[in-house]
């Protein structure tokens, strides 16, 4: 099929505008950081970077960043953990029940926040008398983000075959000395992409946080949620959500770094 | 027994292997997730004691008819159907053009660029996001200055809103597969048609948009199910306007049983979604 040029160049057209509205609220967050006015008018009135000044003081944001960070770390080493195992397991072996298991990865990511949230918030405090809290909010957080690592796991061990691993054990090598020498090198930057999907994941999350975390503890999205109505905080909000754009997209740039394909790190949601 | 006697063992032994593999992933999977969705299933038959404020765990019905008999609940849950609905069908209709142009117009290297540019924003916080449209659509804001010269103005905080946030947040859901899906089609598919005269309008309904199905609809269970779900977002946009989320939220603390039940609701939605968008293959594509 020819598609004439006209044709061509509309649809050129539609895709610059989308991807124009797709950056432009992100762009207009950065802008509000700088405005001078506290009101969230358009154009804005003058420049200043005492926002910018003010949050980099305020402890409320700092704590918060540092629990992100925590609760970040601690999820992403538990999927990397469960993800590879269940990688390695789906990947080079059949079993039956197989499609189930991957209908189980997938779902505490494809059933909407508030389902996931409210079950486990439910099953922590009213079935097994836990205290909501960090432990919780970790455990939660790992919970959907083993898909991210999973994904990246799998597709790396599709691509990569078996024939060396086999070699390996031709020679003589044990299994343990075979995933050591030969899988686990190769699986290295896509344990790194999946990790930084899945830090990135836990670090953005909020739905599931404010049912999981319990009231003692503030991610930065609960801080920019608390934050976000009371007067007078409005700029800084901008100021934490600009720092929290960029937390979360450089590591997607790293990660797409490190992944030849780049649907792969589609996949990692999907 | 030794080290080197455990590894002999194993590497003659597939099953046991497997098992080690999927102990801890499926233990966890199952002990946190599974037990947690079924805990929910049967505390929505429990009740909470007016008085003392306990849960009571003795199997009632009267959440399912609560929430089944009274007016607020349907009046919300068709209006959260609809804004999913209305969400998926705009995104649905932009990724097809943008899908298009991506995986068969542009040049192999745009093709690139553009898939990162699009991935960019799908991982930048969903909470910002809608910050962002808050200031976005608030009085005075960008949309009202920008609309201001057409002579309109900003739709406001209320439903329309919390259309355009969800639509703007979970484009990229949709963009992605149906780019892959496009991608996966033969050129010479394509050129096949086009060599026996059909014209590309005709191309495009006949033999394209069959095989780019399973992806749209994969994409669209993404922007259904987690519209369904939200109520952030419908916090910070949606004025006074209630969806389940919310109604979920604001009962968690102090009704859970209710709270469990409403939340029934998005989940039997979405299992009826699934189980017609099955047919067409496209959870295979997830």
């Amino acid at each position: 099929m020819t598609i004439s040029r006209s044709t061509r160049r509309l649809l050129a057209v539609i895709t610059a505008l989308v991807l124009a509205m797709l950056y432009a609220p992100l762009a207009l967050v950065v802008v509000n950081s700088f405005n001078t006015s506290q009101a969230l008018t358009w154009p804005p009135s003058g420049f200043t970077t005492q926002w910018w000044q003010r949050a980099a003081v305020n402890p409320g944001a700092h704590d918060a960043i540092l629990t992100s960070l925590t609760v970040a770390a601690c999820a992403t080493v538990m999927a990397l953990a469960l993800g590879t195992l269940l990688g390695l397991a789906m990947q080079r072996y059949a079993f039956f029940g197989k499609e189930t298991v991957n209908l189980l990865v997938v779902l505490p990511i494809a059933l909407p926040g508030i389902v996931t949230g409210i079950a486990l918030s439910n099953a922590f405090s009213s079935i097994l008398g836990v205290r909501l809290g960090f432990f919780t909010l970790v455990v939660a957080h790992a919970t959907f983000c083993i898909v991210t690592v999973f994904n990246n796991v799998q597709a790396r061990l599709r691509r990569m075959g078996g024939n060396l691993e086999e070699a390996s054990a031709d020679l003589g090598a044990r299994m343990w000395t075979t995933f050591r020498l030969i899988t686990l090198p190769q699986l290295r930057s896509a344990l790194l992409a999946g990790g930084l999907l899945a830090f990135a994941l836990s670090f953005d999350e909020i739905i599931v946080t404010t049912f999981a975390a319990g009231p003692g503890v503030t991610t930065l999205p609960v801080w920019i949620l608390t934050n976000l109505f009371r007067p007078g905080q409005a700029p800084i909000v901008n100021v934490v959500a600009v720092v929290m754009i960029v937390v979360s997209v450089a590591p997607i740039w790293l990660a797409q770094r490190l992944s030849s394909d780049p649907t792969d790190t589609t996949r990692a949601i999907h | 027994m030794t080290l080197s006697s455990v590894s002999s063992t194993l590497s003659r032994r597939p099953g046991i292997r497997l098992g080690l593999l999927l102990a801890a992933p499926l233990t966890w999977l199952v002990l946190v997730y599974v037990v947690a969705l079924a805990a929910l299933l049967v505390t929505a038959f429990w009740t909470i004691d007016s008085f003392t404020n306990e849960l009571e765990r003795t199997f009632t019905l009267d959440n399912i008819r609560e929430i089944t008999g009274q007016a607020l609940y349907r009046t919300v849950t068709l209006r959260t159907i609809g804004v999913a609905l209305l969400v998926t069908l705009i995104d649905c209709l932009i990724a097809l053009p943008v899908g298009f142009y991506m995986a068969k117009v542009a040049s192999r290297r745009s093709r690139h660029l553009l898939v990162i540019a699009f991935l960019m924003p799908l991982w930048a916080s969903y909470l910002v996001k809608a910050l962002a449209w808050r200031s976005l659509l608030s009085n005075g804001g960008l949309l009202d200055w920008a609309g201001g010269l057409f002579g309109l103005g900003t739709p406001g905080f209320g439903l329309t809103a919390i259309v355009l946030t969800q639509a703007y947040i979970w484009l990229p859901y949709v963009i992605l597969p149906v780019y892959a899906a496009y991608e996966r089609v033969p050129d010479s598919l394509l050129d096949a048609a086009g060599d026996l005269g059909a014209r590309p309008a005709l191309t495009f309904r006949t033999v394209v948009l069959p095989l780019v199905v399973p992806g749209l609809v994969a994409g669209s269970i993404f922007a259904f199910s987690l519209t369904m779900g939200d109520y952030i977002t419908v916090n910070i946009v949606g004025g006074a306007n209630q969806m389940l989320g919310n109604l979920v939220y604001i009962n968690s603390g102090s009704n859970l049983p209710l709270a469990a039940a409403i939340a029934l609701i998005p989940i039997f939605v979405i299992m009826i979604y699934l189980a017609l968008v099955r047919r067409t293959g496209a959870l295979e594509n997830l």
